[in-house]
This record gives structure tokens, C-alpha cells and sequence, in this order.
């Protein structure tokens, strides 16, 4: 079967007019995303882990004051974490496996390929977040201890709640996707990430109180997956003040546009 | 046509590719020799664009190559084996780099054809062998029917079968007029497919000519090789010596 190469007159494929773009490159990266089986794996455990840590913090619920809604989203906090690693390791593992030389041999106009990994990417997990805050509540809700009123989507706040959280999967993803373009070694993007998001920016929130309220994880916590404000209590003084919603949303993506940014620019800039 | 003129990319202190002006035309398949360290696959990096040069500047057919409409249309290129996702299949990798630049996806099932993959195309890269490996590349580097072609060690892990259709191959490609580069430390093998060469030490041009000429006055091309750069080996053994007296 090989023998037939010098024989065979290769077929000249019809040049179209124009020039690529980011359609093309787009299509490209959704290929890429779908040809992997490991892609698929995470977000099913994506999935699967946000719905399971939520339904047992849901089982554990003892009466009906907490904020049920808040609970039922508990598993986000773990599952933004694979979706964050998937963003990394979407970038990190084209310069593993030296795809990435193919990438900007194929489109050599380098921010439009990030532009386009972050579009295909941020559709994905945006899908796939939303899948899994909504079937977290709803699983939720159903397996709640007899005599619990169950929340509903109507009650005030609860929709947005869900909606937001799983806005969150989206921005955490770009997060990830940024560092990766940044940092360029899966290990390490991934370590400052999980660095970044869970621990020090833990760490510096729980020092200083008045940062607290821009710290990714605590965002997510309290500004986000919850259907009121959260309230301190007796202890208002030390307490910082969080941010709305949206609000907090719109923080989580100025990190990611930030991270994307600084990542496409040093992509154009350094050697492939 | 590939034209280099000036060509000049430092690493730190160490300056890789030096002033090099070289042309590379097509209807003949152009053999690129040089030492281990010489240059070579820094120079291929910089007709592509992945690397930028600290001055001078290169051209594939009139263009530099960030200024190609449909770049795998123009040029097709294999820098080094095994460069896809272990976890991808041939096809897989191949569909990518077709819609990239719009090409028909039908031709991804005739580039796997032409190289002999068809039958492995579903399997997970990863566990090709380093020959299966070359093969994908070269089929990624025919997928856009591209005038130029640029080959970086393409023999390297093939087994005695695969070097006999790579050298076939390169040849008819040249003979239907596209541009064929191939760098490669193999000398004997580019005897048997090369017409043209271009030779460089230390990152500059020592030879820009053909292989007739070059072989002339010397036992074989080898031989012919050796004395041009005898002065510009970055590494050698401790044999190497003797050997080449």
C-alpha cells in the first residue's frame, strides 16, 4: 500500500479565497478537545464529583434555615478544580507533545489561536457547568430529609445561584487555560493554580480580611453559590464585606481575560 | 522557492544560524547537511515562522511565512517525529490540521492512504512506533497538497522499506515541481536523493551547490563533506580523527 505514493497524482485540493481565521481556527481546536479521550473523562468526573459532594452535604442538611441552595452547590468548589486542570493541560499538553509547533505551523497568527482554544474551550465547560450546578440542585432538592422544604428555582436568588455557579466552571476553565499559556509546563501551571485559587489565595483572605471578598475560591463560596448575602453574625466587625453575584462573576473573569491576555502575548512573543 | 537572506538568530551568546543567504528552488529535492549543532533545525524553525531571527529574514514562495493566507496549502512540513498527542488518533490529528486551513476532509483518508496508515488511523498515536511516527508527519506535511516541502530527518527510525519510499517519494514530489528540503546528517542517503545541497557549519553556509559538483575530486560525498567541515564541527568524538584521515 505504500508503493502507490510515486504512482498516484495527488488530488489538488481547491484553494478558496480569503484567508484563515477564526472560524477556521476554532474548528481546529474543537477537533482537537473532542479527539481526546481524557477531555471527556474529566468532565464527566467534573460532573460527577459536583453532584455527589452535593447531594452528600444535601443529606446532611439537619433543618430547613441554611441556605439549602448553597449546600446542594457545595461540590463546586472541588469540581472547578478539574475543570481549571483541563484548561492547563488543553495548552501545556501541545507544548508536551510538541502538537504545538504543528498549531502555529497550521495558523501562524498566534493570539488567534488562543482566541480560538478559549472560545471552543469556554463553550464547553460553560455547557458542562451549567449541567452540573443545575443537576446538583435538582438531585438535591429531591433527596433532602423528609419534612425540609425543598428550594425551588422561583424562590428568590435560587436561579441565579444556580446559574452563576455554573458560570464559574466557564471562568475557572479560562483561568487554567491562561496559566497554561503562561507557564507552558503542565505540573507547574497546574500547581499555581491549585496555589492560587485554593491555597494561598485562601491563606491571604483569611489574614486579610479585606481582600477576602476578590479571593477566587471565596467569590465562589460566598458571592456566588449563595442565594442571600452572607452574614457574619455577631462577629460583623472582622467580617468582610462580599461582593453581589455578578459582581463576583465579573472579578473571576477579569483573572481569566487577565491570564488570557498576558498568555497571548507571550505567545506571540516567544519561540514555539 | 525558499529564499534566506541574512539569516541571523542568537541563542544568549551563542549565535545558531549566521548570516545565511541560501536559495532553494523547485523541481529537485534540496538535501540540507550540516554537523550535529550546525543549525539546521533552527534554520527550518525560522522559514515557519515558530522561531524569529535577531536580523535577515526568509521567504517561501515570495512570502514570509506569517503572511500566508492558507499556510498548510503552501507549505507542508515534518520538524520532528511524534509531534502530536500521544492520545489522539492519526485521524484525529489529521482532521484538525485539515480544518485549520479549510481543507476537504476527505483528503485526511488520502494522506493516511499515501503513507500507509489507513489501517492504524483509529489507534492512539502514542503507541506508534518512531517509523509509524514519521509517517504521520509526512502525511500532515502532504495533507495541503503544498508546493514547498520542508523535511526534517525524515528517515530517522524507518525501517530499510521506509527509507526506499520516503527517497521515492521526495523525488516524485520534486519531479512534479514542488520545492523539497530536507535536512538530514545521513550523507549516503542524501547521495541517492538529492540533486541540490546546501551545507552549513556553525551556523554559517559552507556549500551551496549540487551534489555532482561537490562529490567531484573527492573518493564520495562523504569524503567531500568531511573535508568542508572539518573546520566547523561543534561535537566530536574522540575517534572522529582517525577516521577521517
Amino acid at each position: 500500500m505504500t508503493t502507490t505514493a510515486e504512482t498516484r497524482v495527488p488530488r489538488v485540493p481547491s484553494v478558496p479565497g480569503g484567508r484563515y481565521g477564526l472560524a477556521q481556527a476554532a474548528r481546529m481546536e474543537w477537533i482537537k478537545l473532542r479527539s481526546l479521550r481524557s477531555t471527556w473523562w474529566t468532565l464527566v468526573v467534573t460532573v460527577a464529583a459536583t453532584v455527589g459532594i452535593g447531594l452528600a452535604v444535601g443529606l446532611n442538611s439537619q433543618d430547613g434555615s441554611v441556605d439549602l441552595t448553597n449546600n446542594a452547590l457545595a461540590g463546586v468548589v472541588p469540581g472547578l478544580l478539574l475543570t481549571g486542570a483541563l484548561g492547563v493541560l488543553t495548552m501545556t499538553s501541545e507544548y508536551t507533545s510538541g502538537t504545538i509547533r504543528a498549531t502555529l505551523a497550521a495558523i501562524p497568527r498566534r493570539p488567534l489561536v488562543l482566541a480560538a482554544k478559549a472560545a471552543v474551550f469556554g463553550v464547553m465547560t460553560l455547557i458542562v457547568g451549567e449541567a452540573a450546578s443545575f443537576i446538583a440542585f435538582f438531585a438535591d432538592a429531591a433527596t433532602l430529609r423528609h419534612g425540609i422544604a425543598a428550594p425551588t428555582l422561583g424562590q428568590p436568588g435560587v436561579l441565579r445561584a444556580v446559574v452563576v455557579t455554573g458560570a464559574s466552571f466557564c471562568v475557572i476553565g479560562l483561568l487554567g487555560l491562561g496559566l497554561g499559556a503562561i507557564i507552558r509546563h503542565s505540573a507547574a501551571a497546574v500547581a499555581v493554580l491549585v496555589a492560587g485559587v485554593y491555597v494561598i489565595a485562601g491563606a491571604i483572605g483569611i489574614v486579610a480580611h479585606g481582600t477576602a471578598a476578590y479571593m477566587p475560591l471565596l467569590i465562589v463560596a460566598n458571592s456566588l453559590s449563595t442565594t442571600k448575602p452572607v452574614t457574619c453574625g455577631t462577629d460583623a466587625a472582622s467580617c468582610p464585606h462580599f461582593l453581589s453575584a455578578w459582581a463576583g462573576l465579573g472579578v473571576l473573569g477579569l483573572y481569566a481575560v487577565i491570564a488570557l491576555g498576558v498568555g497571548g502575548w507571550l505567545l506571540a512573543r516567544r519561540d514555539a | 522557492m525558499i529564499e534566506a537572506r541574512d539569516l541571523t538568530r542568537r541563542y544568549g551568546s551563542t549565535v545558531a544560524v549566521d548570516a545565511l543567504s541560501f536559495d532553494v528552488r523547485p523541481g529537485s529535492v534540496t538535501g540540507f547537511l550540516g554537523p550535529n549543532g550546525s543549525g539546521k533545525s533552527t534554520t527550518m524553525r525560522l522559514i515557519l515562522g515558530l522561531d524569529r531571527p535577531n536580523a535577515g529574514q526568509v521567504r517561501v514562495g515570495g512570502r514570509r511565512y506569517r503572511e500566508l493566507r492558507w499556510p498548510l496549502r503552501e507549505v507542508g512540513a515534518l520538524l520532528e517525529a511524534k509531534a502530536f498527542h500521544p492520545g489522539r488518533s492519526a485521524r484525529g490529528h489529521l482532521a484538525a490540521l485539515a480544518a485549520s486551513n479549510a481543507i476537504p476532509r476527505a483528503r485526511v483518508d488520502e494522506v493516511l492512504d499515501m503513507v500507509g496508515l489507513t489501517s492504524a488511523a483509529g489507534r492512539r498515536a502514542g503507541k506508534f512506533s518512531l517509523g509509524m511516527g514519521q509517517r504521520l508527519g509526512v502525511a500532515a506535511a502532504l495533507l495541503g497538497d503544498p508546493a514547498v516541502l520542508l523535511l526534517d530527518e525524515p528517515v530517522n527510525g524507518l525501517d530499510p522499506e521506509g527509507v526506499r519510499w520516503i527517497r521515492n517519494l521526495l523525488k516524485s514530489l520534486a519531479a512534479q515541481g514542488r520545492t523539497v528540503f530536507v535536512s538530514s546528517h545521513l550523507i549516503s542517503e542524501m547521495a541517492l536523493t538529492a540533486e541540490r545541497l546546501v551545507v552549513i557549519g556553525r551556523g554559517r553556509l559552507l556549500a551551496d551547490t549540487t551534489v555532482a559538483e561537490l562529490s567531484a575530486g573527492s573518493a564520495s560525498l562523504e569524503d567531500a563533506f568531511f573535508r568542508l567541515t572539518s573546520e566547523a564541527v561543534e561535537y566530536r568524538g574522540n575517534g572522529a580523527q582517525e577516521a577521517m584521515s
